[in-house]
């Protein structure tokens, strides 16, 4: 009997609670380079003040191998606390916020501002000729924000990557 | 009584350099190998007012570190290290990475600027964290004295457990300066790193189940099993003579298993015994311990083994699955693994396949007729020294001797060559650069050893190119009257390069020749130590003999085949089955392919 890896690559989202120190966040991040696994998206920020800990989400993709490899090596670093692969536990949140600056005129405008609504996009900002849109959503929402603010002027983007958790009860 | 201004007792706070010396004692260091510099001042000053810590000054920082890590390797200890900031970081990088590759426990310290100064490019400043980050298993700078003791313990206990590997302290001048109160080992666990080490009973059921209901059955071991202390070379034993089943091992995990017991098949890999790697191809159930799949090790991954079913213990759950998937995963430390799987296997209630066994056995003992190590030393007078010969009279003069035997080596065909023909009874005694490959780890590491064993024969297995990379350390020897022997296989050629070219270059010898070597007796000779050379093989005794009878350091030259070639062979990207015997079948690396020519 032979055990073969599946080579069907899929996209994780990986939750790691880690020590908030010095550091940290090069480890993570030299240990997806040095062994050249992809990042799609990361997140960082402190999550619990009073114990020192921040919480790193991760969005990347590979086969099921590299994705249990991603997950075993990011473990077995000293100031990990816990690594969730929210993607294989089942149903959870993933949103991102992004800034979409749009400079138009006359109809593209008015479009502009409609479209936006449709998405619930918030306009933070507003000239004679620009918008800044803040939109929240999951990612392949605000890709089709984008998308449709591309020919109405879209000029600058700016992405916050994703924040997650899990559905229900389930905690980290 | 003095007291700061926060009402602390300030007679009771010490420097930081003292809080260092004082933790360190505490982890029970008795030597650091190390080089001082400006930013290390304060701790020499420290090391020089006390006598619990023997400080052994190296010659060039590497070399601290391997010396280090023989000592780690001999004794199942921690290594210690102390160098400066900027260079003498840099120049331990190596050192720190040969380590991690072979998972030894080390704990470095290097010195910093002081704190204020850090990121100013002041002089000898270097961003050791950021650079020593994928180097070592962890590190840390300390930027407060009262975190010295906190930090120095934490670093010593991630050293030494789960895998265990090099973890650096950088440490400001100015922390080493400031004073804090010392404070004793934790007993409280670590906030986040808590490695697993005891096996999951139902994994045990599995693999004790696969190993029993196995016909063809392999027992595959590595340096986990050394790293996990005597016991588990001992629980090894027992496993394998319980279980009736062939046991082979990795370079790094030699002297785990008897060489000379014969349920042994010897190293398997690239240049492993026919029988060792014909058994792991052919096999029905691998038992994988404390190994982790390596590319010397698995030939060409989509041909290896492809008939098992794997069960693979390791302590660290990231070498499971990471190159040859399994089908049991056991994450545990090595002996409590064995210990567990024995006495499952003994609980198991299938009944052993006996004759499938002995069938076994049988078609490994046809493997073993081809008697892949041989090769042909011509005895007449002045005739050349073949390398396995030489290696070989050293095993045998030396285990007649009776005498507690160490050996280290160098990189490249003197390291094969000595793993394949020293035969190692005992865990422990064998050290050499397994994973990074570091040529002029051999005689540092030998330092080492002879420190932590000052009355047993520690002998460098080397290369005439190798040694010359931490050469410098003769001068160490001279200084502590180490006795460590240099033995040397003199091809005048860096063999494995010369090797490979031969086999896969067309025979271009592109810069392996090794040019304008010194003469190594005269080399000795300047060093305080002997020199002796062997030209002939009736010549190869008594040098072995005065180099073991002479009571300082030696260098051996013993001049030998420039041509020959280390056999058993797989090419890089061929299958276990598909091995090179020996030079009458050379021809087939010719055939070797293009994606095996890119591999190293």
């Amino acid at each position: 009997m032979t055990t073969t890896f599946d080579t069907t690559i899929r996209s994780a989202t990986i939750s790691v609670l880690v020590e908030n120190e010095a550091g940290v966040l090069a480890r993570v991040i030299g240990l997806f380079s040095g062994r050249g696994y992809n990042i799609d998206s990361l997140t960082v920020a402190p999550v619990e003040d009073g114990r020192g800990r921040s919480r790193i989400n991760i969005v990347t993709s590979g086969t099921e191998m590299v994705i249990e490899q991603i997950k075993a090596q990011l473990d077995r670093l000293v100031p990990v606390h816990r690594v969730a692969d929210l993607t294989q536990q089942g149903p959870h949140v993933a949103r991102e916020m992004a800034l979409v600056k749009v400079i138009c005129a006359g109809d593209k405008r008015a479009e502009a501002l409609r479209l936006s609504d449709a998405f619930r996009a918030r306009v933070v900002d507003a000239t004679i000729e620009s918008f800044v849109f803040e939109m929240t959503g999951a990612t392949d929402k605000v890709d089709a924000f984008i998308e449709l603010m591309r020919p109405l002027g879209l000029a600058e983007v700016s992405r916050t990557g994703v924040a997650a958790m899990a559905r229900g009860t389930r905690t980290i | 009584m003095a007291t700061d201004a926060g009402g602390t007792n300030t007679e009771t706070q010490l420097s930081g350099a003292e809080v260092l010396l004082r933790a360190l004692k505490d982890q029970g260091v008795e030597v650091i190998f190390g080089y001082p510099g400006g930013a290390v001042l304060p701790i020499y000053d420290a090391l020089y007012q006390q006598n619990a810590i023997r400080h052994i000054l190296v010659r060039h920082e590497q070399a601290a570190v391997h010396a280090a890590e023989g000592y780690a390797r001999s004794t199942g200890r921690v290594g210690c290290v102390l160098v400066t900031s900027g260079p003498g970081a840099t120049n331990a990088v190596t050192g720190l990475v040969d380590a991690l590759m072979d998972s030894i426990p080390i704990v470095c310290l290097t010195g910093q600027v002081p704190t204020h100064l850090i990121g100013n490019d002041a002089f000898q400043e270097a961003d050791t964290t950021g650079i020593t980050r994928p180097a070592t298993k962890h590190n840390y700078l300390v930027k407060r004295a009262e975190d010295m003791a906190r930090t120095v313990h934490e670093a010593f206990y991630v050293a030494r457990s789960g895998r265990p590997g090099p973890v650096v302290i950088d440490l400001p001048k100015d922390v080493l300066i400031g004073r804090a109160a010392y404070v004793p080992p934790a007993t409280t666990p670590h906030r986040s790193y808590r490695p697993n080490t005891t096996p999951d009973a139902t994994a045990i059921a599995r693999a004790a189940a696969l190993l029993k209901g196995a016909k063809r059955p392999v027992i595959y071991t590595g340096g986990g099993v050394i790293n996990a202390g005597a016991a588990a070379s001992d629980a090894l034993r027992r496993l394998v003579r319980a279980t009736g089943a062939p046991c082979t091992s990795t370079l790094m995990g030699l002297g785990a298993y008897p060489a000379n017991d014969p349920l042994f098949l010897g190293m398997l890999g690239m240049h492993g015994t026919y029988e060792a790697n014909l058994a792991m191809h052919a096999c029905d159930v691998m038992l994988n311990i404390g190994a982790r799949f390596d590319d010397r090790v698995t030939g060409r991954l989509n041909a290896f083994s492809p008939q098992s079913r794997k069960i693979h213990v390791d302590i660290d759950p990231s070498s499971i699955n990471k190159n040859v998937p399994v089908e049991v995963a056991i994450v545990a430390d090595a002996g409590e693994a064995i210990e567990a799987l024995l006495a499952a296997f003994e609980a198991d209630p299938q009944t052993q396949d006996r004759a499938a066994l002995a069938a076994w056995w049988q078609q490994i003992d046809g493997w073993r007729g081809k008697d892949c190590l041989r090769f042909t030393q011509p005895t007449a007078r002045g005739a050349v020294i073949k390398p396995q010969y030489a290696v070989q009279r050293l095993y045998e003069i030396t285990r007649d001797l009776g005498r507690e035997t160490f050996i280290t080596t160098e990189v490249g065909q003197h390291q094969m060559w000595a793993a394949q023909h020293f035969r190692f009874d005992a865990p422990n005694r064998w050290m050499t650069s397994g994973g990074l490959g570091t040529m002029g780890y051999g005689l540092p590491a030998g330092m080492g050893v002879q420190i932590a064993h000052p009355d047993a024969l520690v002998i460098d297995i080397a290369g005439e190119a190798s040694i010359l990379m931490n050469i410098q350390e003769m001068s160490t020897l001279a200084q502590y009257r180490l006795p460590v022997k240099v033995f040397i296989l003199n091809n005048e050629y860096m063999g494995m390069v010369r090797q490979w070219q031969e086999l896969l270059h067309g025979g271009r010898y592109s810069e392996s020749y090794s040019a304008a070597l010194p003469d190594f007796v005269k080399l000795a000779e300047s060093f305080h130590a002997k020199g002796l050379r062997a030209h002939s093989v009736d010549e190869l005794d008594d040098v072995i003999r005065a180099m073991i009878a002479a009571d300082g350091p030696v260098i051996a030259d013993i001049v030998v085949d420039q041509k020959e070639n280390v056999f058993p062979m797989i090419p890089s990207g061929a299958a276990h089955n598909e091995m090179i015997l020996g030079p009458e079948h050379e021809a087939e690396a010719a055939g070797i392919t293009d994606e095996g020519l890119v591999l190293v």
